[in-house]
């Protein structure tokens, strides 16, 4: 068997789900596509699927960790939307498991593809497959969160279409060579700096618009913020790493042409900004979706920072990236949870949760405690190797204010998760005790692997080899 | 004589600045559709235009560009009743301005960048970084969504330009994903744009201000 089969099976599971007239069928085509899709990739980490010629499928730790990261989240997504589809006719319609599925599709070849322009092809993909899942045709709110989604993401995308050609430039011109793009690490050596710095700058703003670093993520809060609340969690916990991984992609290559000096600049200056930027507008939110998501912003421009500052961060920025999308799954899918018993997504409005909905009240100070870097949890630990890498790399500076914004967004985050855990609950119509298990086990889920990945000392070790490629060391 | 493929070129140009004076919604439309036959005719004109690939490619731009793509369009104008007009925020004399200073800024760029292969038409990087840049002041500047959808092809009209550089050097398979993700997405939007006006009476993408901070 070939890593074509992870593309395959969540292919051919989109055209079942959406031929199949039955909902329960289709959730049932749902459910176990995406469980195969993490039973193949538990193949593919043991080597036993080879590499693939039709999409220049490849598995390496890098894309093998994204991948198994959206697997995860998305095998959760799917067990959280069988309460959602009991509730409302699901957005998208009868092709809302197609959608899914045909997301995970695309994500599969986005992670494994050894080619920047089937990358390209596959990363609008992912945004043409979601569009529709945020999507209500008439609610006006959604049709305004899906326009910003659909066009500032195609526009940033196109862009990164730009680079990816200016890529193959640097690539020299070998007349009639069909390998152009296609293990650009490998030749990376040969590159034209010129032509290879313009590529960066594009596709670092394209693929950087995707992944909701300031000042290009205006589209973030709103579609996080409108889409229902599993298909939150996918955008968060799945969507956004995508594109940042194309991005890894490019440091990669800089890696292996030694020319990595040159992006740190602009890998810290937004990653700087994307925080800055998150903190300010996460303390003004008021609709507890948007505030997560800014959160999100925040999270990734992190990431980056650690990515910029290379060495033991980059160690961390992995680290951070796994451990924070899925913290922000389960804070999204819980938050989901609190939309169904308050009927609102104002923080004012929600007060109690530990008293009329007790787990998902548990679940949400879990999430927050994991995302805020509390001991047990990754995030703890990838934040010191990320200050860690900042002071080692003379850039004690970056530390500093990483610390300092991170402190206002945890006590501004904080303060309103407190605020809706605790106190009275207003008197309402969903009685105690009424959480349904499909609300509750996907989050848990999420809650306990984010555990283990810290815990865990295999995953440290394909952490470690995954850093190695993008100019890490071991921390 | 100059070589047809620079004559097109030019041509190309011209369709910007078009787009950029127009005033009517369904001028802009029909000029991206022009836009789209030439960027079809253009790979002939390039290299073997005889290849199985070329003729593919330049049968499936046409297609595409200069005709689904802009059907699509005129078909959600006339289904959600969009008003005519393109109702700039930047008047079209200053349009056409900042369309001229986007050609000699490409020409400037286009000159600073290394030496491409001699065989390539001379305009192509400026025409395509031109093209870019136009469709961006159309994205910026226009206010209503079916305008900067129009805005988001002459975008992509550029990057495809500058696609040319490597003809036959792309695998065919990455461009054909290019050209149906760009289907995919134009019917998106064209369904989008449809039901916003269902809902909101007018295309007006500056009316969609109830989700800000």
């Amino acid at each position: 068997m070939s890593l074509l089969a992870l593309v395959l099976v969540p292919l051919a599971g989109a055209l079942l789900a959406g031929l199949d007239p039955s909902r329960a069928r289709r959730l049932a085509w749902l459910g176990s596509a995406a469980t195969a899709h993490l039973l193949l990739l538990a193949l593919a980490w043991g080597g036993a699927l080879e590499r693939s010629e039709t999409l220049w499928l490849r598995f390496d730790p890098l894309g093998g960790l994204v991948l198994t990261l959206v697997s995860v989240v998305f095998l959760a997504v799917a067990a959280s939307s069988v309460f959602y589809l009991r509730r409302e006719v699901p957005r998208g319609g009868r092709a809302y498991e197609a959608c899914l599925l045909g997301f995970l599709a695309s994500a599969s070849v986005v992670c494994l593809t050894d080619h920047f322009g089937a990358l390209w092809v596959a990363m609008e993909t992912t945004t043409l497959a979601t569009a529709p899942l945020i999507y209500h045709p008439s609610d006006r709110r959604s049709i305004e969160a899906v326009w910003k989604y659909l066009l500032i993401c195609s526009v940033g995308i196109a862009l990164a279409l730009l680079g990816t050609f200016l890529l193959a430039l640097a690539q020299g011109t070998v007349p009639g060579s069909p390998d152009l793009l296609r293990s650009t690490i490998l030749a990376a050596p040969r590159l034209d700096p010129v032509w290879f710095k313009a590529a960066f700058v594009f596709l670092f703003v394209g693929y950087g618009t995707k992944a909701g670093l300031a000042p290009m993520h205006t589209w973030l809060p709103d579609a996080h913020g409108e889409a229902p609340s599993p298909i939150s969690a996918l955008l968060s916990g799945a969507l956004i790493n995508l594109a940042f991984l194309a991005i890894l992609r490019v440091v990669q290559v800089a890696n292996a042409a030694g020319q990595e000096r040159a992006l740190a600049p602009v890998l810290i200056g937004f990653g700087l900004g994307s925080v800055l930027v998150a903190t300010a507008l996460l303390l003004r939110q008021r609709d507890y979706k948007r505030m997560l998501a800014y959160s999100s912003v925040e999270q990734m421009g992190v990431v980056s920072i650690g990515c910029g500052l290379g060495m033991a961060a980059s160690y961390g920025a992995l680290l951070h990236l796994l451990g924070s999308s899925l913290g922000k799954a389960l804070l999204f899918l819980v938050a989901g949870n609190v939309l169904v018993a308050y009927r609102s997504k104002r923080i004012d409005d929600v007060s109690g949760l530990i008293e009329r909905v007790p787990a998902s009240g548990a679940l949400l100070l879990a999430g927050f405690f994991l995302l805020a870097g509390a001991p047990p949890f990754p995030l703890f630990w990838s934040e010191l190797a990320i200050l860690r890498g900042a002071f080692l790399g003379g850039q004690p500076w970056v530390a500093a204010a990483l610390v300092a914004l991170q402190a206002v967004a945890f006590v501004g985050v904080g303060v309103r998760i407190v605020s809706m855990v605790q106190g009275a609950a207003p008197g309402g119509e969903v009685p105690r005790g009424r959480e349904s298990l499909w609300l509750l086990l996907p989050p848990a889920g999420l809650l306990l692997v984010a555990l283990l990945v810290g815990l865990v000392p295999a995953v440290q070790s394909v952490l470690l080899a995954a850093a190695a490629t993008i100019g890490g060391t071991a921390p | 004589m100059i070589p047809l493929s620079e004559a097109v070129l030019v041509l190309v140009l011209l369709v910007n600045f078009a787009v950029l004076a127009a005033s009517r919604l369904t001028f802009t439309i029909r000029a991206t559709a022009i836009q789209g036959v030439l960027l079809g005719i253009l790979p002939l004109t390039i290299g073997d235009p005889w290849s199985g690939k070329s003729l593919l490619l330049s049968g499936g731009t046409l297609a595409l560009k200069a005709i689904v793509l802009p059907n699509v369009l005129l078909w959600a104008m006339r289904e959600a009743a969009v008003r005519r007009e393109v109702e700039p925020s930047l008047g079209p004399i200053a349009s056409v301005g900042a369309g001229v200073l986007s050609v000699g800024l490409a020409q400037a760029l286009s000159r600073n960048l290394p030496p491409l292969d001699a065989a390539l038409p001379r305009l192509l990087v400026t025409a395509s970084i031109a093209t870019v840049l136009s469709g961006f002041i159309v994205l910026m500047t226009r206010r209503k969504a079916m305008t900067q959808v129009v805005g988001y092809l002459m975008l992509e009209n550029g990057v495809y330009l500058f696609g040319l550089i490597l003809a036959g050097r792309v695998p065919l398979l990455v461009e054909l994903g290019v050209l149906l993700d760009l289907l995919v997405g134009v019917f998106i939007m064209g369904l989008v744009v449809f039901h916003m006006n269902r809902e909101l009476e007018s295309l007006d993408s500056a009316r969609l201000s109830e989700l800000r901070d």
